[in-house]
């Protein structure tokens, strides 16, 4: 991708303040995005995916906190800036868009009243008269429904009134929460096809969070998988799906039961997140990985270079395990 | 391929009567407006379908289909508002006892889709559980017998040490260990069919093999046949031996899950299947001009209730309700348009299902 870099995060990291210490949700987390991109970041609920993407935009809120880190966007800072100037550069530079846009649109205010809302909170901004009906077209809606409530529409509709929301200013960067997790599938499929399709014409980039790895299939060029609050790998999507190099991406894909290929049994993920209070030692990922070995359990990997990828497992490291390294004493029990 | 034992032959050649057989179940609902502008939603029409024993049914289509409906008469928390549900060769209608109805429940409860609001939480697990064998078993006597069998159910779920598990509050289990406690409550009743609404959309994508690969266990083990409602198509393909798909209140497709997929007739069918994000297949272009807006089935005009997304409407979609018609070998479906396979014998043409 040759494009411009506009969105790069470095070393992030989100805490949240608990009774028993300091949880860290978001631990060192590094992303590029650039000029039309789409990124889509997956992962089991609790891997930390919603609270990155609320730490980019800077909705997070106590117990939350960035507790170290940067994310630049547009050549500022954004965890520096205060209130007021991140209210100028929200739905102008870049905007959000919820899981549920139903409880995202106020219900007792039109959908065009809360496009001119947002359009008065940015006068100094100017955009033609008529932007809430051009971007109602873009999304597909008539705009005759500007003068709907938000429950008079379906939840297809409700979710491409908030796309056509945050497309009011054009921004270079609209961030994504499971938008289409509401949705039918074919509904879901139709909106993922718009999305795409608005993006090559204006041009802005995209982070779209999901638990549903395959619904970014065709849809994302760069894959960030995420597990226990750190990148457990990342990559052009095609490569991750097709020759996934962490054990826990192999395991998300062979979750999903195929509708076409052959009828085999399946085995999802045994266990479930560690609880980040307490992450567990070495490699986060052990205590549920398939290949783990004896060096898993103590020492911590870093992401190493797989291809164009990368993935934070020691079977990928520089000195890396190998067949003939000791199996640890319960998984050999189990195996045999 | 296809195990074609499973599929069902009706009443026709066993003995018995099927296990389930619902005949034009029809469920309306009374909505808006003052006393004489009445409109009625019709959320089920006609619906007919048996459910054999030890059999796995997938019942799929888009939310607002009819699914949780026909659930919903066959939990018998609706009554039909025609139509008739025959349990065992038994109509429902007919069953008036308060012990009969209790048998009833206790053959043929339900698991629900949202594991965090289908337990109480200010209980323990076991409470739920004791609760279901007080009720529904007497043949344990003592409260020592009704802990063992908790335990078993708990077991039988794949939850392990029960007597830890049966201890906890729902909020110290995670969403899948939730979703068990439903299945093993149910299981308590020692059920011959359990009604299984969307039992695995609210769990994470890699706990909900594990729910399915539970359903096959139960099945195997214990018997049960299960009604699976879903909007997920792979994990319908994934568990269930025969599909029917529903749209804007009609069953509009039958039959053995992998004819259905492999050869799907109705053109809803065919909407849906492409729209299901399939990693390991490359993008295939058709359900792009769909918008996925479901149709409001209100005071409906007859005729197909698809035509107005359908590529392939004629003009006697505009007129006609198609029925179901056989297509294939144990596979139905309600389309004018619909051409059968070439092995099917050109005889059987007529429609099926309603036996």
């Amino acid at each position: 991708m040759s494009s411009a870099r506009i969105l790069e995060v470095r070393d992030l990291q989100v805490t949240y303040d608990s009774a028993r210490g300091g949880v860290r949700a978001v631990d060192g987390v590094d992303l590029n995005v650039h000029r039309g991109e789409f990124v889509g970041v997956v992962g089991e609920s609790g891997c930390g995916k919603s609270t990155l993407l609320f730490a980019i935009a800077q909705l997070l809120s106590p117990p939350a906190a960035i507790t170290g880190g940067s994310v630049l966007f547009s050549g500022r800072n954004l965890v520096t800036l205060n209130d007021k100037q991140l209210r100028a550069m929200r739905w102008r530079d870049y905007s959000v868009v919820m899981q549920s846009a139903m409880n995202a649109l106020n219900p007792v205010r039109s959908i065009g009243q809360q496009f001119q809302d947002t359009l008065e909170a940015h006068r100094d901004t100017p955009v033609s008269d008529d932007r809430a009906v051009e971007v109602m077209r873009l999304v597909g809606i008539d705009p005759i429904h500007l003068k709907s409530y938000p429950h008079q529409l379906s939840g297809g509709m409700r979710q491409r009134a908030m796309i056509a929301m945050a497309l009011l200013f054009t921004p270079d960067l609209i961030i994504m929460d499971e938008p289409t997790s509401a949705l039918d599938v074919v509904a879901q499929r139709s909106l993922m096809v718009q999305i795409k399709e608005l993006q090559r014409e204006l041009g802005f980039a995209v982070i779209f969070v999901t638990h549903d790895m395959s619904l970014v299939s065709h849809f994302s060029d760069n894959l960030l998988v995420m597990y226990a609050g750190q990148v457990a790998e990342i990559g052009p999507t095609r490569q991750v799906f097709d020759s996934p190099a962490h054990p826990y991406s192999r395991g998300l894909l062979d979750a999903f039961p195929s509708i076409r290929g052959p009828r085999v049994e399946l085995t999802g993920i045994p266990g479930s997140p560690p609880d980040l209070a307490q992450p567990p030692t070495g490699c986060r990922f052990h205590p549920r990985c398939p290949l783990v070995k004896e060096r898993c359990l103590v020492e911590e990997p870093a992401l190493y270079p797989v291809g164009t990828a990368y993935a934070r497992c020691l079977w990928h490291a520089p000195h890396s395990l190998s067949l003939s390294d000791p199996i640890p004493l319960q998984i050999a029990v189990e195996t045999a | 391929m296809t195990d074609l034992t499973t599929v069902p032959d009706a009443t026709a050649t066993s003995p018995r009567p099927p296990l389930l057989e619902a005949r034009l179940l029809t469920k309306h609902f009374s909505i808006g407006g003052g006393f004489f502008g009445r409109k009625k939603l019709h959320a089920v029409d006609d619906a007919s379908f048996v459910i054999n024993r030890g059999e796995i049914v997938a019942l799929a289509g888009e939310s607002g289909s009819g699914k949780s409906t026909i659930a919903r008469l066959l939990a018998r928390v609706y009554k039909p508002t025609a139509g008739e549900i025959y349990y065992d060769g038994q109509p429902l209608s007919r069953m008036r006892t308060r012990r009969s109805s209790q048998a009833y429940r206790s053959d043929v409860p339900m698991v629900f889709q949202d594991p965090f609001s289908s337990l109480n939480p200010a209980y323990r697990v076991s409470h739920g559980i004791m609760r279901g064998l007080r009720l529904h078993r007497p043949d344990l006597r003592t409260d020592a017998a009704r802990s063992a069998e908790a335990a078993r159910v708990v077991e039988a779920v794949g939850l392990f040490p029960a007597a830890d598990i049966l201890e906890r509050y729902p909020h110290e289990l995670s969403g899948g260990q939730r979703q068990r406690i439903g299945f093993a409550q149910a299981l308590a009743y020692r059920p011959k069919l359990i009604l299984a609404d969307e039992p695995v959309s609210m769990l994470d994508v890699s706990i909900r093999i594990g729910v399915l690969n539970l359903m096959s266990k139960l099945r195997a083990e214990a018997g049960v046949s299960f009604l699976y409602i879903t909007h997920d198509i792979a994990s319908a393909r994934y568990v269930a031996d025969r599909m029917l798909i529903m749209y804007a209140g009609h069953i509009v497709e039958s039959g053995p899950t992998e004819s259905v997929l492999a050869r799907p007739k109705h053109p809803y069918t065919q909407l849906l299947l492409s729209a299901v994000p399939d990693p390991r297949a490359p993008l295939t272009v058709g359900a792009d001009t769909d918008r996925g807006e479901p149709p409001k089935v209100v005071d409906p005009a007859p005729g197909c209730r698809f035509r107005f997304r359908c590529p392939l409407a004629i003009e006697v979609c505009h007129e006609v309700t198609p029925a179901l018609r056989l297509l294939g070998v144990g596979h139905t479906a309600a389309c004018h348009v619909a051409e059968p396979d070439a092995d099917l014998a050109p005889a059987t043409g007529a429609p099926t299902e309603t036996t």
